[in-house]
């Protein structure tokens, strides 16, 4: 369609001037889209460049991770020559004023030995020095095998079930409770309503950390403890900060279509299903898609109520197996991190689409 | 205008409907309010209460009203000064950041003129789906001096870069680079308010004349006042809470010179690996203190500057 447009407008731009403004203008938001989308690209690199070095990392050997500062920066082995049998490895030699790359044969102290590997059989070549200042030769070499060393080192399907199961019933649970709240608090007139509302933006900045002791004491008392209950009920019951992105949200909404539905006769729970939610679906998808993430990766928590019940943690703990005091396995944190990423990336690029369904919904397009 | 509509039906048709969404209004409140009453209010009476005795969980004697103490304690503690210190210089680079950038990152998402507006999102969107540990050992990597690909690139131009996480100065910038990586959230919200503002306030303008700086300054700034002030909430209490990301960084050592020895460190040291729960709880009402206030003064400005299509603030 755009090329026939494009083809028409060409067509008369000879004898009428409004078809070569069309054209220009064409050609400008071509210019714009291009340059636009460009930029976009450029800061993305910028933003994305610790994740290609996390994705790096995956790959890489143990050993390789903290190399030097003029070591490769991408998953890399050694070179090596094979020589009668051996494996030899590769320097860059610096041998008459002339860097050439040799294979080592054998390494003292003060000197080493070479061949040329071009042509090994032309006789050893000394050189003087400290082999360990030499730069090495690197190739690339990354290692698949990490994901699968991660994937059974952690049992990372046991660990999916349980980052899937918290993270989704916790998410129905706070949709719901969270909607109905910040509907009470839009719509309406309950006496006090001020102070409720400061009460509930309060309990969020109040840091956990002064209601774990006494709230652990209570989950232990009913015997919650242990088991996945205290990641999931207390989301039933509302959360601050999807209230109040949920009732922000609902205040821009005009009244003019509840007191129409009101005027006829609907209750305001009928109000809240066939009005608000349907004018709402973007935000309560971003809702439902932030407790998600926050649950997938929630650390903390899982932590403390899940200690010793290794088979009902979610990957977020999981991933801590690797990350020993005295022997930190980073390629395997980054591998697990990458496995574990795949499920929320994929979710967030397909709620997108219900994300602009929903804004179509509300009547406006973008 | 709507709201004066709905007093006069509401008065002319009696006390009773008002009665009536009054009583819905409790119903549809009542998941928070339990759950407020069992996960919040019980708890933090009962940190308040610890905040005057000796609780801890070291010791077997039964637990002592100490009157004062810990406030006392709390007035003598030199780390209570120097991790407020350490929050405030971090918070002077990371608010500003957390106003400004959401909004300039969800126009250009938003911009008519990208292509591959879903995978941009989900890019920008995706570091904040990373685990923090798995996040902190990336930053660290990238950040470090000599191998890090920061100081590499740096280098490239002619830069000595500095010692990003072990420099007194430099570490703020770094921790607030590496915040920078879950601005997805916020740029998603303020998307969503971006999405929401009428076309036709657009097309009016247009054809009233106005540029596209114009129009964004005009129309799409105050239309998405309510999702700035509510990045702006969020991103005070996060100050308040900040923990994650320099505890898992310095193991919550403080280093370099007490300089990431944040509050909610010194408080997570004292209740949980000194076992004081008492102080720890001090510590806490002490911080709850100081974000009410931030968060009243904010709360209290909004009405100049945010605008609301229905109601006030409250």
């Amino acid at each position: 369609m755009t090329a026939q447009t494009f083809s028409q407008a060409r067509s008369h731009t000879e004898d009428t001037g409004i078809g070569s403004v069309r054209y220009t203008k064409q050609l400008r938001n071509l210019g714009l889209t291009a340059t636009v989308s460009l930029f976009a690209l450029l800061v993305l690199i910028a933003f994305l460049m610790p994740f290609a070095y996390g994705l790096s990392t995956a790959f890489k050997d143990k050993e390789m991770i903290n190399a030097t500062a003029n070591g490769p920066i991408y998953p890399a082995e050694q070179s090596t020559f094979t020589y009668q049998g051996e494996d030899l490895l590769l320097f860059e030699v610096s041998v008459e004023d002339e860097t050439r790359t040799l294979a080592m044969v054998d390494r003292t102290r003060r000197e080493s030995t070479f061949i040329d590997p071009d042509n090994p059989d032309a006789g050893q070549i000394v050189w003087e020095g400290r082999w360990q200042q030499l730069d090495k030769v690197w190739e690339f070499s990354p290692r698949y095998g990490n994901f699968q060393e991660a994937w059974e080192g952690v049992d990372f399907p046991i660990l999916l079930r349980n980052t899937l199961a918290i993270a989704l019933i916790g998410m129905v649970g706070t949709i719901v409770s969270s909607i109905v709240v910040a509907y009470a608090f839009a719509r309406f007139p309950i006496p006090g309503k001020r102070i409720l509302f400061m009460i509930l933006i309060g309990t969020i900045i109040l840091p956990r950390q002064v209601t774990l002791v006494p709230t652990y004491a209570l989950f232990a008392e009913i015997g919650w403890t242990g088991t996945w209950l205290p990641l999931i009920v207390p989301h039933f019951f509302a959360n601050a900060y999807n209230v109040f992105l949920l009732r922000q949200y609902f205040l821009t909404l005009p009244r003019e279509l509840d007191e129409a539905a009101m005027i006829d006769g609907a209750s305001p729970l009928r109000i809240l299903i066939s009005v608000i939610i349907p004018q709402s679906w973007p935000v309560i998808v971003a809702v439902g898609l932030f407790h998600f993430v926050f649950a997938w990766n929630d650390y903390f928590e899982p932590l403390i109520y899940l200690l010793g019940k290794d088979n009902l943690v979610p990957i977020a703990v999981g991933i801590q197996d690797f990350n020993f005091i005295y022997d930190t396995q980073p390629h395997l944190i980054q591998a697990t991190s990458l496995m574990a990423l795949v499920v929320p990336v994929l979710i967030f690029f397909f709620a997108q689409r219900v994300f602009m369904r929903g804004v179509v919904i509300t009547g406006v397009d973008k | 205008m709507a709201i004066s509509k709905t007093t006069q039906r509401e008065t002319s048709q009696g006390f009773n409907l008002q009665q009536q969404r009054r009583l819905w209004g409790w119903v549809f409140l009542s998941p928070w309010i339990i759950g407020f009453l069992a996960f919040g209010l019980v708890p933090i009476v009962a940190s308040l209460a610890f905040s005057f005795t000796d609780f801890n969980l070291t010791s077997d004697d039964p637990m002592q009203f100490v009157g004062l103490e810990n406030y006392r304690k709390l007035l003598d503690d030199p780390l209570v000064g120097i991790s407020l210190e350490a929050t405030a210089k971090f918070a002077a680079i990371a608010l500003p950041l957390a106003v400004i950038l959401p909004v300039l990152l969800a126009a250009l998402m938003n911009s008519e003129y990208l292509s591959g507006k879903r995978f941009f999102r989900t890019l920008f969107y995706m570091p904040y789906m990373v685990p923090a540990v798995s996040a902190v050992y990336i930053w660290g990597g990238v950040l470090n001096s000599e191998t890090g690909w920061i100081n590499r690139s740096l280098e490239l131009i002619g830069i000595n870069g500095p010692n990003w996480l072990f420099d007194i100065t430099w570490i703020y910038p770094a921790l607030n680079i590496i915040g920078l990586w879950t601005i997805g959230n916020a740029m998603l919200i303020t998307l969503a308010g971006m999405q929401g503002v009428p076309t036709e306030l657009y097309e009016a303008a247009k054809v009233d004349g106005a540029g596209p700086l114009t129009r964004f300054r005009n129309i799409t700034l105050p239309m998405i006042s309510p999702v700035i002030f509510y990045n702006l909430i969020i991103s005070v209490i996060g100050l308040f809470r900040y923990f994650d990301v320099p505890y898992i960084l310095k193991e919550g050592s403080g280093d370099p010179n007490n300089a990431t020895m944040f509050y909610n460190i010194h408080l997570y040291k004292e209740a949980f690996l000194f076992q004081d729960m008492a102080y720890g709880a001090t510590l806490a009402w002490l911080l709850f203190a100081i974000a009410m206030v931030f968060t009243f003064a904010i709360f209290y400005s909004a009405k100049y500057w945010v605008y609301y299509n229905a109601e006030d603030v409250f």
